[in-house]
């Protein structure tokens, strides 16, 4: 028996007069999956989630949402569906409380009381929630995004960037709050600038440029592609760079280097032909590659083993 | 399925609307109020020795219909219009476009909070201007049927009106050079039989005239034209302004890229 995707794209395409927001976008988030989908401003990730919601029209193919089609079956597919939007956005009009039970209402929960306390609670807005929104801070705004998106206990919850601008405090809670739905069984789809974050959370990762998906996979197959290429932060007491590593070179600044070794068994040879050419080693540290290493890589191209899988 | 009437998203969109407009209740009910009783005190005051359009009808009490009708039309526009247009500027518009809401349960929520509002503002005037002109009640039944299909085209244009704007400004050009010119030029303080024949043929032409007119009947027993035949045309309004609001709600235009 196989089990319906959370979520699956299907040849989906997207143009917006010259831009080609979305070019042929083929993807499949399994249940309960913390799927991370990374790209640059104007790859395509915020037009992809607006299809998932029903908020943009594709020019082409198919999105479904726990098997709904999203435009045939938009009911269906937008009661599985929670987004947490990328800019904050609110009704000055009504407190916390009251706009989480207009929310409820919208998707046919007239009693829902219980599930916002504990909503209110895991967020940390139960002290505001009689507050009006206009009232509240930036973060405290965003807590009510998440907690909007959350209202209808959604079995699919997309957050676009929701820690951008965010404490540290806030962060933490959120991150808790999430892996905590996730470990229940909701699947997670996230996207966001913060790559640590990225790396800590997902289980799969999705790379975005130019409206495509130019790389998929584990997290950890992601971050392996990398692994036998380390960077070396060097810094000359005295004497200069071996020519045979000049071409190495991803950056220096005055006698410090940083150097890109393709094999960590590359730095032997390379302390040796300082030392042999009379050079000195005042600080040397080696550091081990993360995802936005990969990042930046599969977005130049050269990562080149990162295609979709 | 539900019908549509019975949604609890249709429901609760409606009431929100509705608590909307009440939350600020100085400027959306209280305001209109004291305006058309300004009207009222005013245009009373300057020509009630002098016009009298319904023979044995005191100007001021001529004036009410109107002017009652003119509050109702003028707010049941600016409900669904600013919500609307404040919803698209501040972007929460996703939080109706989000949920599971069909077109035609977002179209009647907002219509229909539109005529509430309308109502209420309406209400309020006519129960103020009671104390200063004793105005009969012929035919509540006409009454009842005009307030409601003017409210209800009002709300429709003003839904029409927001979801077309991409601007403020473009929403007040609107209101300013649409609604308020159809309003004054449809017989609020005047009969079109003061009119000359040229200038009554271009109020026939005035689906606001019809509304007005007909409100009128209800209170006078007397009319410009036959109450059936301002029904007529205000139900064949209705009809062609919710057809073209919900093709533009069922499409996306504005609202979904």
């Amino acid at each position: 028996m196989t089990t319906t995707a959370a979520i699956l794209v299907e040849g989906l395409t997207k143009r917006f007069g010259g831009l080609q927001a979305l070019d042929g976008i083929d993807l499949e988030v399994h249940r309960g999956e913390f799927f991370g989908l990374l790209g640059p401003n104007g790859a395509g990730k915020t037009t992809l989630i607006s299809v998932l919601a029903g908020l943009c029209r594709p020019d082409k193919g198919r999105a479904r949402v726990m098997g709904h089609d999203v435009r045939t079956e938009y009911r269906n597919a937008r009661r599985m569906l929670g987004v947490v939007p990328q800019e904050i956005v609110f009704d000055p009009f009504f407190s916390v409380r009251e706009t989480l039970v207009i929310q409820s209402g919208y998707f046919g929960l007239r009693h829902n009381d219980a599930w916002i306390d504990e909503i209110l609670e895991h967020l940390g807005l139960a002290s505001k929630a009689d507050a009006n929104m206009r009232s509240l801070s930036g973060g405290m705004k965003r807590r009510v995004l998440v907690a909007q998106a959350l209202v209808h206990r959604p079995p699919v919850i997309i957050l676009d960037e929701p820690t951008a601008g965010v404490d540290v405090e806030l962060r933490q809670s959120l991150w808790a709050f999430i892996r905590r739905l996730n470990q229940d069984g909701h699947t997670i789809v996230l996207t966001t600038h913060y790559l640590e974050e990225a790396e800590a959370l997902c289980g799969r990762i999705a790379m975005m440029k130019g409206g495509r998906v130019i790389a998929l996979d584990t997290t950890a197959n992601l971050v392996g592609l990398m692994r036998d290429r380390v960077l070396v932060r060097i810094t000359l007491a005295g004497g200069a760079l071996p020519e045979a590593f000049a071409a190495r070179r991803v950056s220096s600044e005055g006698s410090s280097h940083v150097l890109r070794l393709g094999d960590p068994c590359e730095v032997e040879p390379l302390l040796a032909q300082i030392r042999e050419s009379g050079g000195r080693i005042a600080e040397l540290s080696v550091m081990q590659p993360d995802l936005e290493e990969v990042f930046v890589q599969t977005m130049r191209g050269t990562l080149g083993s990162a295609e979709p899988t | 399925m539900k019908p549509v009437l019975f949604s609890a998203g249709f429901r609760t969109l409606f009431a929100k609307e509705l608590m909307r407009f009440w939350k600020v209740s100085f400027q959306t009910v209280f305001a209109p109020i004291v305006n058309a009783l300004l009207y009222l005190v005013v245009f009373a005051h300057v020509l009630e020795e002098r016009v009298q359009v319904y023979e044995g009808v005191p100007y001021r009490v001529f004036l009410v219909p109107g002017l009652v009708m003119m509050a109702t039309l003028q707010n049941a526009f600016a409900n669904s219009s600013s919500s609307l247009i404040q919803s698209k500027m501040t972007g929460n518009i996703i939080f109706v476009l989000l949920p599971p809401l069909s077109h035609v349960e977002i179209f009647l929520a907002y219509v229909l909070a539109a005529v509430g509002r309308g109502l209420v503002v309406g209400g309020g005037v006519l129960a103020v201007t009671l104390f200063l002109a004793p105005i009969p009640f012929v035919h509540p039944a006409w009454i009842i049927a005009f307030a409601l299909g003017g409210a209800a085209i009002l709300g429709a244009l003003g839904l029409l009106a927001g979801i077309w704007a991409d601007k403020v400004d473009q929403l007040a050009a609107f209101q300013n050079f649409v609604i308020l010119p159809f309003t004054f030029l449809s017989g609020v303080f005047y009969s079109i039989h003061s009119l000359a024949p040229v200038w009554q043929t271009i109020s026939r032409a005035n689906p606001f005239f019809f509304m007005i007119d007909g409100f009128r009947h209800g209170f006078f027993g007397v009319s410009d034209v036959d109450p059936w035949l301002s029904l007529g045309v205000v139900a064949g309004t209705f009809v062609v302004l919710a057809a073209v609001t919900l093709t533009m709600l069922r499409t996306g235009y504005k609202l979904r890229t």
